[in-house]
């Protein structure tokens, strides 16, 4: 199987405490592989050592055969990221949002006006292409956040809790979203702690304090713990 | 891949343009500051002393003696305020503060400038504030001594001819202003940009834009242009205002002065890049911005001649971009010179920026540990 992300024995300490504890998997080329676990456990720290923004303290990562380590800046130009809190600019529209960071992933003037074309009318942002992305919904605020990760056709998408504080009908169209993407190949890594939406996933893993626990489909852990959801699997994971 | 992409750089000096317009309090910042400062220093940093109200005591009372007293008035330096009646009432004059200065002339004063000597006078000078105790001496020593010379037989040794170049009537916002252009630009600019990488980091959109494949070169540079443009706007603010309001004439090539601005304006956004990129909030990059300015103020001889300085403080000026910007301004401004002058200063705001832009790019790692 072909992989588009590997993680061998990856540590990272913050001084004494450890976030990350020695802890591997690998994601498949154009699968969803859910990271779940409570706030604090460290998914949010590995995500960012994948996306070449954290220095680990030890292990190896490998994004689409390049070591992050070595090559992050190729990493970057492959990866979307959307970040678990809103992060883009608050005071620019939509519109403007979507041309820098067009800009920033180096397109031409063409690209960017074809893919926002197709974005805008894709995420139903039509009509609201000049409003301030300040004033916008928490829901279509972090489907503008997917939009702008998607820009640069990367082949893998990071989702770190993106539909954290969304409503169920915004989380639903979210994940309408992601399968899109993951149909045309994309790998998408998503964290979670909604247990419910890692059944759509092709791959769960469990994380507490920084440990890794199962790594497998839901269909296969739900067999393992004998229970008829991840909801479950996780209560009696996290009770060992 | 690897090189440099004019496309991001460009894109990031688009996005900070629509913010900078959007954010009334940077643009309020950036035009009204500088004229409040304008006013404020240019009519409070008077260094000039006109009008010091001065106690006459004169017990001569002749038509010399008088001459004397109006010879003094006349400098307008000195304003006769209060005529005393004996010695008490000036020494108590002089402890209320309603006289800055006091002159005594003895009763025998005509009669011994009539024999050709020299007659004694008492003149009372209070030196609270040194600096107008140093005026007042002086041109008070001066007026008298030019009263003896022009009218008895009292030559001086030396003729001394006197020629005072560049400022010759020593108004002292000749001085003032041009530093203050300087001042103006220095301010504004650091405390915009102070903020300018920081506030990203605060809001958090600073996370998207490291897992971009974006250079911090790119960043920082991309994010000078729109200030430069701004630095440069308060610079003609206060030139024009110098020019037209405070009648600073510029002797010198004013093509020249806008491009070492340029220059200056560079090195100190440098100064405001490399505060936001060691800051870890805004409150923290405005507390570093104002360590910086209020010694800066200081150290590079706005206000108060280096040449007076301790050495050690002096080097730490060495340091502060606006002293050798000072030093262009006041050259270009006043003296009227060219730039086979300056070149030492220019080579040194250039080499200053380069290391700057150097630790801010080096500073700013878009990786975190």
């Amino acid at each position: 199987m072909e992989y588009a992300i590997k993680v061998e024995g990856l540590t990272k300490r913050f001084g004494e405490f450890v976030a990350v504890n020695d802890i591997s998997f690998s994601i498949p080329k154009g699968s969803i592989f859910a990271l779940l676990g409570p706030n604090g456990s460290g998914k949010t720290t590995t995500i960012k050592i994948i996306c070449g923004v954290l220095r680990a303290t030890k292990g190896y990562v490998e994004v689409l055969g390049n070591d992050v380590s070595k090559y992050p800046e190729q990493v970057k130009q492959n990866i979307g990221y959307v970040s678990q809190k809103f992060s883009l600019y608050e005071d620019l529209t939509v519109e403007e949002n979507i041309e820098f960071y067009g800009a920033i992933y180096d397109l031409s003037k063409d690209e960017i006006e074809e893919k926002k074309a197709k974005l805008l009318k894709f995420f139903g942002f039509e009509g609201r292409e000049k409003s301030l992305v300040g004033t916008l919904s928490g829901g279509m605020k972090q489907k503008l956040a997917f939009a702008c990760a998607t820009l640069h056709n990367p082949q893998i998408l990071i989702l770190d809790e993106p539909t954290a504080g969304v409503d169920p009908i915004s989380r639903k169209e979210y994940w309408e979203m992601i399968r899109v993407f993951s149909q045309s190949g994309v790998t998408v890594l998503v964290t979670s702690h909604y247990m419910d939406e890692a059944e759509r996933c092709d791959y769960v893993a469990f994380m507490f304090n920084g440990i890794l626990k199962e790594v497998d489909t839901p269909a296969n852990v739900k067999t393992k713990y004998s229970s008829h959801s991840i909801e479950d699997v996780f209560m009696k994971v996290f009770s060992q | 891949m690897n090189g440099f992409s004019i496309r991001r750089f460009v894109a990031i000096a688009k996005k900070e343009f629509i913010q900078i317009k959007r954010d009334k309090a940077s643009f309020v910042l950036a035009f009204v500051a500088p004229f409040i400062m304008l006013m404020l220093f240019g009519y409070a940093v008077k260094m000039d002393i006109e009008n010091v109200s001065i106690g006459i005591l004169d017990m001569a009372k002749t038509q010399e003696s008088r001459e004397l007293v109006s010879k003094l008035q006349n400098t307008r330096y000195f304003k006769p305020t209060f005529f005393a009646q004996n010695q008490v009432e000036i020494e108590s004059s002089l402890d209320s503060g309603k006289i800055k200065a006091a002159l005594i002339i003895p009763s025998h004063f005509t009669k011994l400038l009539k024999q050709n000597k020299s007659p004694e006078v008492l003149f009372i000078v209070d030196g609270t504030d040194p600096t107008i105790a140093k005026t007042v001496f002086s041109s008070g020593i001066l007026t008298m001594q030019n009263f003896a010379q022009k009218n008895y037989a009292v030559k001086p040794i030396v003729d001394v001819r006197t020629r005072v170049k560049y400022n010759p009537s020593m108004k002292s916002e000749l001085f003032t202003i041009p530093g203050l252009m300087g001042l103006i630009m220095q301010n504004i600019t650091i405390i915009l940009t102070a903020f300018a990488i920081v506030r990203e980091r605060e809001k958090g959109t600073m996370e998207q834009l490291i897992v971009t494949p974006i250079k911090s070169i790119e960043l920082i540079l991309g994010k000078l242009v729109p200030y430069t443009f701004l630095g440069l706007g308060d610079f003609l603010v206060a030139l024009l205002f110098g020019i037209l309001w405070f009648k600073v004439p510029v002797r010198g090539n004013i093509l020249l002065l806008f491009v070492l601005g340029m220059e200056f304006v560079i090195c100190a956004l440098m100064i405001g890049m490399l505060i936001s990129s060691v800051s870890k909030t805004q409150l923290q990059a405005m507390q570093l911005a104002l360590l910086f300015l209020l010694p800066s103020v200081l150290l590079s001889g706005f206000m108060f001649p280096r040449e007076a300085m301790p050495a050690v403080i002096r080097f730490v000026g060495n340091f502060v971009p606006l002293t050798y910007f000072l030093i262009i301004l006041r050259g270009i401004v006043l003296k009227g010179v060219g730039i086979e002058y300056l070149w030492d200063e220019v080579l040194v705001l250039i080499f200053l920026g380069l290391v700057l832009l150097f630790i801010s790019i080096k500073r700013f790692s878009k990786r975190f540990d």
